[in-house]
């Protein structure tokens, strides 16, 4: 407890000691002198704290001063010169916000390098991933390249496959044709920890390997045009990208000939950060974070997909008859609440605002359904503008919490009908060893204490 | 781009682009150049399952063994059965496996872990992979010939070779067939998003969105035990000091938090903070945990053994420059090459107690 910070508990009040034996001391005295404004505004906010007691701000009371010394004591920065403008060429969040940071999941992996941090979704408003929050996942440690001797090179695993296999500097691309389009990206894995069983505390934890961000840069298709690729028969690409790993990965050519696929070098109005890859990452909406190849050094075409290491060991699927699915790609509809979340607590019985993410890697969300008794009954939620494919979505609904525990859910819909499922529904299927592609609908539950904890109901 | 290359461009008319720009249609011209023989094959290492790609050479299981002691068995363990950087490369699967092409253990949810051998069903992956990857620190060192070894060794360490193998590229094929878990892979399923390949985008789940009296799940069924409340740190800390949720102080029992109060940053000591970056910068950590052993030993550990001397730093800091072995095992810590500078900044924090 800090407590020279300002007042918060849960101090709930019957509407009748609204006022304090001193504040009611306060309101004699004041009276005595002649204050009789003071006196009338006090019992009007009494008669309205009657009138709605829970939805009265008892976080927040008026202390036996009289006022707020926050109000009545004016602060240095209202009595004072404050900072010049560029004291800082590159702005940073407030200091106050330095909670709001991704984390690593302790215990997860053994080194940094070959890691992952989580997003602090449950400090996040709208649907853009501030860039320095954006989730990391490295295989073998990120780089700070110099975009200068970046080159990207395309060519295909048969000459035949293309008129001229290629090299082009950044500087040649950032030339060609340039979209900016809102995409998420979330990890094949994101949610992978609680396929048996809940096994982290908070939203951070559990959803945080999605981030979403304006992304500029040049459709591939349109340097593959330049290659004089053969569409016929080079019917999937590899992305290969110039770090250590050098990772690799398998995408259909049908994704790239829509235009969607992009070699992106901008990221929210800025240059990729280092551990997004900079300069130059893929862009390959509604397919799982592995697939977006950072550093990207190379793209090859081929006739058959390449079986690569994330694609034959990693990022496989295993099924209950002992089968892995290979290149399952696609991240399917899926939702979750971001406040109220694991780890947090109501401050006070009334009225929340429940707000969270919404997202479908085969398109644009049409409907998010949320509930507060665990599934039994659902109301549809507002979803905030912009509602972009492949996307994240935004969805806020009106809530009053009566203090008695609550289970909340929220269940997405996208454009193909897919609704979101249960757990139950999907271990049906998949089993509960398959690591990936977990979009099951989250339970919070809401205790008495108002303290919110991660559980799975069955 | 140099004048030089312009008459490329005269080979290259086929090549021109036409691309829509608002209602005109312009030609994209004199952007990339034709990559040169030496380039591609400087960068295209990519090898398929069908060994499209997959360079000459060979390498017996007894070279393997050599090369894996020196460059693999620090993280791998000397038979790649170590858990302690990264999952078990070898383990779970049987001669049957090698025969029917299944992994048999895959379909026991009691099994613990999954090795590498257990899923992988294509010698191409693993070729490919230690090619283009391995050794960790020290990616694309690895020659042909080498990584034909180690690929036979692996797979002598997985009973899938036997010892006197010699893998090439004449015979890989041949591997191929006695892969554990070659036929272990499916892609029908829905995730895949083209048309080549699956069911055509057909999902597996089907959910409705039922409105009203639907049926539930009434029982809650898992949830963190109150022990692993804090397992994570302190989650006060992992919120934002407003907002209509605080983070719940875990540091304290359950509901004797009530509501958190705002809770400010945990203080960092600059010095000593910037010191473990470093630490992890210079790859420290990935070898030796801050508290206990990862390969080597942990950094407090080491902190608590030399306490007593006087000149532990400067003695960790010919160490760190120099490397060793013998006093914590026998993994052997390699000389480092870093600045001296760093090597005595790391030294004293870590002879202090490598605090963060």
């Amino acid at each position: 407890m800090n407590e020279a910070s300002p007042p918060s508990g849960r101090v709930v009040k019957a509407p009748e000691s609204f006022l304090s034996r001193e504040g009611i001391r306060a309101v004699f005295a004041e009276g005595r002198k002649g204050r009789r404004d003071f006196i009338r505004s006090a019992f009007a906010a009494a008669v309205a704290g009657a009138a709605a007691p829970a939805a009265m701000g008892q976080s927040n009371p008026v202390p036996v001063e009289g006022g707020d010394p926050n109000i009545l004591e004016l602060p240095a920065h209202s009595t004072g010169l404050g900072q010049g403008v560029a004291t800082d060429g590159y702005g940073k969040p407030s200091k106050y916000e330095s909670n709001v940071q991704r984390r690593q999941s302790p215990g997860l992996t053994q080194t940094t390098q070959s890691s992952v941090s989580f997003a602090p979704l449950q400090s996040l408003f709208g649907i853009i991933t501030p860039s320095g929050l954006h989730f990391e996942r490295h295989h073998q440690g990120w780089w700070d390249v110099d975009p200068s001797k970046h080159r990207l090179m395309v060519n295909g695993s048969d000459p035949k496959l293309l008129k001229t296999p290629m090299v082009f500097t950044m500087d040649e691309l950032m030339r060609l044709p340039m979209v900016s389009r809102f995409h998420f990206i979330e990890c094949g894995a994101n949610t992978g920890m609680e396929w048996g069983n809940v096994a982290v505390p908070t939203v951070q934890y559990s959803h945080g390997m999605i981030s979403c961000s304006e992304f500029t840069g040049v459709p591939l298709k349109v340097v593959l045009d330049l290659c004089g690729v053969d569409y016929k028969k080079a019917r999937y690409v590899l992305g290969e990208g110039a770090d250590g790993s050098s990772m690799t990965r398998t995408i259909p050519m049908e994704m790239v000939e829509s235009g969607e696929v992009l070699l992106a070098y901008g990221q929210n109005g800025e240059m990729l950060r280092p551990e997004n890859g900079y300069p130059l990452r893929l862009v390959v909406p509604g397919v799982q974070g592995v697939s977006w190849v950072k550093y990207l050094r190379r793209i090859e075409v081929g006739d058959k997909p390449w079986a690569t290491k994330d694609e034959a060991i990693h990022y496989i699927d295993l099924m209950p008859d002992g089968k892995h699915r290979q290149y399952s790609s696609i991240q399917e509809c899926k939702s979750v609440v971001t406040t109220p979340s694991g780890g947090q607590v109501l401050l006070d019985k009334g009225f929340y605002n429940i707000s969270g993410l919404a997202w479908s890697g085969r398109g644009k969300v049409t409907k998010v359904d949320v509930s507060v008794d665990g599934g039994r009954s659902w109301r549809p939620a507002r979803l905030e503008n912009p509602v972009l494919s492949k996307c994240l979505t935004r969805f806020n609904l009106d809530w009053v919490w009566d203090g008695r525990p609550a289970l909340v859910q929220s269940r997405a819909t996208d454009e193909t009908g897919y609704v979101q499922p249960t757990f139950r529904q999907l271990r049906a299927v998949r089993g509960t060893r398959s690591i990936y592609h977990n979009n099951a609908i989250q339970t919070w539950l809401v205790q008495d204490s108002g303290e919110v904890k991660n559980v799975q109901l069955s | 781009m140099s004048s030089s290359l312009k008459p490329l461009w005269v080979a290259l008319a086929g090549a021109l682009v036409a691309v829509a720009a608002g209602a005109q249609t312009m030609v994209v011209t004199g952007i990339g150049r034709p990559a040169t023989p030496k380039e591609i094959a400087a960068w295209d290492i990519d090898v398929r399952p069908d060994f499209k790609g997959l360079p000459k050479g060979s390498g017996s299981v007894a070279k393997g063994m050599d090369l894996w002691e020196a460059k693999c068995a620090a993280c791998h363990g000397v038979f790649g059965e170590a858990n302690e950087v990264f999952s078990p490369l070898v383990g779970g699967t049987t001669k049957d496996d090698v025969k029917s092409g299944r992994v048999a253990r895959l379909t026991d949810a009691a099994f613990p872990g999954r090795t590498t051998l257990m899923k992988v069903a294509t010698v191409s992956t693993l070729w490919d992979y230690i090619y283009r990857a391995m050794p960790w620190n020290a990616p694309k060192s690895l020659k042909p010939d080498e990584v034909y070894a180690l690929t036979a060794y692996l797979l002598n360490l997985g009973h899938v070779l036997p010892d006197d193998y010699v893998l090439s590229d004449a015979n890989i094929a041949q591997v191929q067939q006695r892969m554990p878990n070659r036929l272990g892979m499916t892609t029908q399923h829905g995730l895949w998003p083209g048309r080549t390949m699956g069911n055509g985008g057909t999902p597996d789940v089907r959910a409705v969105a039922c409105m009203s009296n639907c049926a539930t799940e009434p029982t809650v069924a898992s949830y963190l035990p109150d022990h692993a409340r804090n397992a994570h740190g302190n989650l006060a800390e992992q919120n934002r000091m407003v907002g209509a949720q605080h983070g719940a102080d875990t540091t304290r029992a359950p509901g004797a938090t009530g509501a958190a109060a705002p809770t400010a940053p945990a203080p960092q000591a600059a010095g000593s903070a910037s010191t473990q970056a470093l630490a992890r910068r210079l790859n420290c950590l990935t070898c030796h945990g801050l508290d206990s052993k990862v390969v080597g030993p942990g950094l407090r550990e080491v902190a608590t053994k030399y306490a007593g001397r006087g000149d532990a730093a400067d003695y960790l800091a010919k160490k760190i420059l120099s490397g060793g072995s013998g006093v914590w095992g026998s993994v052997p810590m390699p000389p480092q090459s870093i600045p001296a500078a760093d090597a005595n900044a790391l030294a004293q924090w870590i002879a202090h107690g490598a605090k963060p």
